[in-house]
């Protein structure tokens, strides 16, 4: 590890100075930034090529309607695909029902995508899906790529290997444009986690741990590099989980050296390369790992069996703490800004320093979204559930995060259990993520949630979240209250 | 976009860490197609007691005295972290706000707001302190910022801050960002073409 001290807190941060003969040795960060330069900086900002932009209905008509102003066209159309996710109704496929507004910028994005020539999932095609669910499930998200969407959470594509973040509208506009960015370049972090989880511990956990020790703001200006054993011994879906929230870390992105999981997870999907083109790709994206020796500006060490299922009790991600922890008494931290903001989020939170994590009683569940709502988190948190009865009063959702995912999950008759146990089965979206569509919590409710943000009223206007892993969404569900996975006799 | 050279305005201090996009422009004033008519919806669940946004929070510093005509706004670390929307920076940019200034911002809200021409200036946490101090002492005190020498002015003291020469460029001449880089459209062709050889899976 090679780093230099700054603004991490935690004591297991080495500080190092770089040796001669790493000069040469490149992170993964770097070999794929170098690879996409289109021409020198000009002062700190590069101009980098796009390989891949995807776009969804919320953030982009503004970027198609300045096109269309300033008399612009979209330079290179393949490499734009759309989907609609952020506001469709997870109820029904009928667009009449859904409301006005979001319903005119589904039929914005139908339009602009026929007008430019842009591949389109819409609310009615199979494929349908969140985004950065979709990207992968068809191949299209590949290892040392540069993605982009305006969507924060595109970081999740990282976990191929490639270099992948969240725009906003102009950069959008920007890349529609001339397939390029102009970028600043970010420094890089290596975080290692060794060693075997426990039971019961999953990447969602890891990724919250890590948050926890950073902080929300940790990973400013940064790409993190995640390695490690446990790291490798992840699936791709557990692994697009820990990188989808390094934005909660304010990392620009995150990302995981590539490897045989990778690549099987590619091979044969529907824009994966065929046949010489694989072999091709294949000995590409084995030059991407970062080399021995390679320079980081910072790093961290993290045992894997020090990290336990963990749950967020405030309103922002990195007020988080391990399922058999309490609350945080706000008047017991020593940093004045922290104490305000653990006040501020325990009012509106509405939960008392002391209380015990796994006393806390909640009202909805929501299981999805782009960090939990792949098969894999389908059959985990149904294998927990079968058998088993939702606790009254509760309400709880399942939205699986594509229309594939829905397929297969009903193939291997996950729908049932779900249903049987008294969970609502729906059908793809961002959904009670962040609640555009009419899947929001009322004020005042309270929501174990397997998604990535507990903001105040991100889930519905005065609504509470717990953020935790889908399988823990899933006691919770059952139990009425947060439940520690551990103490369940199922795992 | 309108070049930003410098400016000086009433500062709003808004004692909040990490406060969110999500908490700026909150999601259900995001399926509108236009750019324009954000401001209103500013930090809504804040500034209204009622979700329909009829009546104003009394305790939200917006909607205290001299702080309705703000321009800039003092904030703590973590400033615009979260979702992506370009809508928080349109919607602080529809209300008035041209200078944000706290310790640190989120990265994506950075690169938005200097695409709408509004100034982020990081300054260290003890200066943002006092200029808290130095605001909530002198209510509706007016704070200045130059972009050229690139200080902040506050109560008779300086500070400085840092800005990438380009961004700095950016917002001093109001570019269009994308005429900017079709100077180097031979440049784009000639990648493409590299990258057709090299990577022809792509």
């Amino acid at each position: 590890m090679r780093g230099i001290l700054c603004k991490m807190r935690s004591h297991e941060i080495k500080r190092s100075m770089p040796s001669e003969g790493d000069i040469m040795s490149k992170t993964m960060f770097d070999k794929i930034w170098q690879d996409h330069l289109v021409r020198d900086s000009q002062g700190d900002t590069f101009l980098i090529y796009i390989d891949l932009h995807l776009v969804h209905e919320v953030t982009s008509p503004q970027a198609f309607a300045a096109l269309r102003e300033n008399k612009r066209t979209v330079r290179c159309p393949r490499k734009t695909v759309a989907t609609m996710d952020h506001n469709v109704s997870t109820r029904t496929k009928d667009i009449t029902k859904v409301e006005t507004t979001s319903r005119t910028q589904m039929e914005a994005l139908s339009q602009n995508c026929h007008e430019f020539g842009i591949r389109l999932y819409d609310f009615k095609d199979k494929d349908q899906g969140i985004v950065h669910v979709i990207g992968p499930e068809q191949g299209l998200t590949q290892p040392g790529l540069t993605i982009v969407c305006g969507d924060s959470h595109t970081s999740t594509h990282g976990a191929f290997g490639s270099l992948a973040f969240g725009i906003g509208t102009s950069e959008v506009e920007h890349v529609l444009a001339t397939q390029t960015l102009q970028q600043s370049q970010p420094k890089t972090m290596l975080i290692s986690i060794d060693g075997k989880l426990g039971k019961g511990v999953t990447s969602k956990d890891i990724i919250l741990f890590i948050i926890g020790q950073i902080g929300t703001a940790g990973g400013t200006g940064y790409v993190i590099e995640y390695a490690g054993s446990a790291i490798r011994a992840l699936s791709m879906e557990a692994r697009m989980t820990i990188c989808n929230m390094s934005i909660e870390a304010g990392a620009r992105a995150g990302m995981i050296a590539p490897d045989e999981t990778t690549f099987n997870y590619i091979k044969g999907r529907d824009f994966a390369p065929k046949g010489a083109d694989w072999e091709k790709a294949l000995a590409y994206w084995k030059t991407l790992p970062s080399d021995n020796g390679a320079q980081f500006d910072l790093g961290l060490n993290i045992k894997a069996q020090d990290i336990k299922p963990m749950v967020t009790w405030g309103t922002s991600p990195g007020q988080v703490t391990t399922v058999d922890g309490v609350v945080p008494d706000p008047e017991s931290m020593k940093d004045a800004v922290d104490r305000t903001a653990a006040r501020n989020a325990l009012a509106y939170m509405d939960l008392k320093p002391g209380t015990k994590i796994s006393d806390i009683k909640i009202d909805k569940v929501f299981i999805g979204s782009c960090t939990n709502g792949r098969i894999e988190d389908m059959r985990a948190a149904a294998a927990l559930v079968l058998g088993k009865r939702v606790a009254e009063g509760v309400t709880a959702i399942v939205v699986p995060g594509s229309g594939r995912v829905r397929v297969q999950a009903e193939k291997e008759g996950l729908d049932k259990i779900f249903k049987d146990a008294g969970f609502e089965w729906r059908f793809a979206g961002c959904s009670m993520c962040l609640g555009m569509n009419d899947d929001q919590l009322k004020k005042g409710e309270r929501c174990a949630s397997s998604s990535n943000r507990n903001f105040e009223g991100r889930q519905g206007p005065g609504g509470r979240t717990h953020l935790m892993s889908p399988q823990m969404a899933a006691l919770a569900a059952l139990e009425g209250k947060i439940t520690d996975i551990r103490n369940y006799a199922a795992i | 976009m309108q070049p930003f050279k410098t400016h000086t305005g009433i500062a709003a201090p808004l004692n909040r860490v990490n406060v969110d996009t999500d908490a700026i422009i909150p999601k259900q004033f995001l399926r509108k197609i236009e750019k324009a008519g954000y401001g209103k919806h500013l930090f809504h669940e804040w500034r209204y007691s009622d979700y329909e946004g009829t009546r104003e929070n009394p305790d939200f510093i917006l909607n205290q005295g001299p702080y309705r005509k703000a321009t800039v706004l003092l904030a703590r670390d973590n400033f615009g972290c979260g979702s992506s929307r370009e809508h928080a920076p349109w919607a602080l940019a529809d209300f008035g706000f041209k200078l944000i200034i706290a310790p640190s911002f989120a990265d994506i809200f950075y690169n938005n707001c200097v695409k709408n021409g509004i100034l982020l200036t990081p300054l260290k946490s003890q200066e943002v302190d006092e200029i808290f101090t130095f605001i909530e002492k002198n209510k509706g005190v007016a704070i200045s910022a130059d972009l050229p020498s690139q200080k902040v002015t506050a109560g008779g003291k300086t500070y400085s801050f840092q800005i990438d020469a380009f961004n700095k460029e950016c917002l001093l001449k109001g570019l269009d960002s994308i005429g900017w880089s079709l100077q180097f459209e031979d440049k784009i062709t000639a990648y493409e073409n590299k990258i057709k050889t090299q990577h022809p899976w792509l």
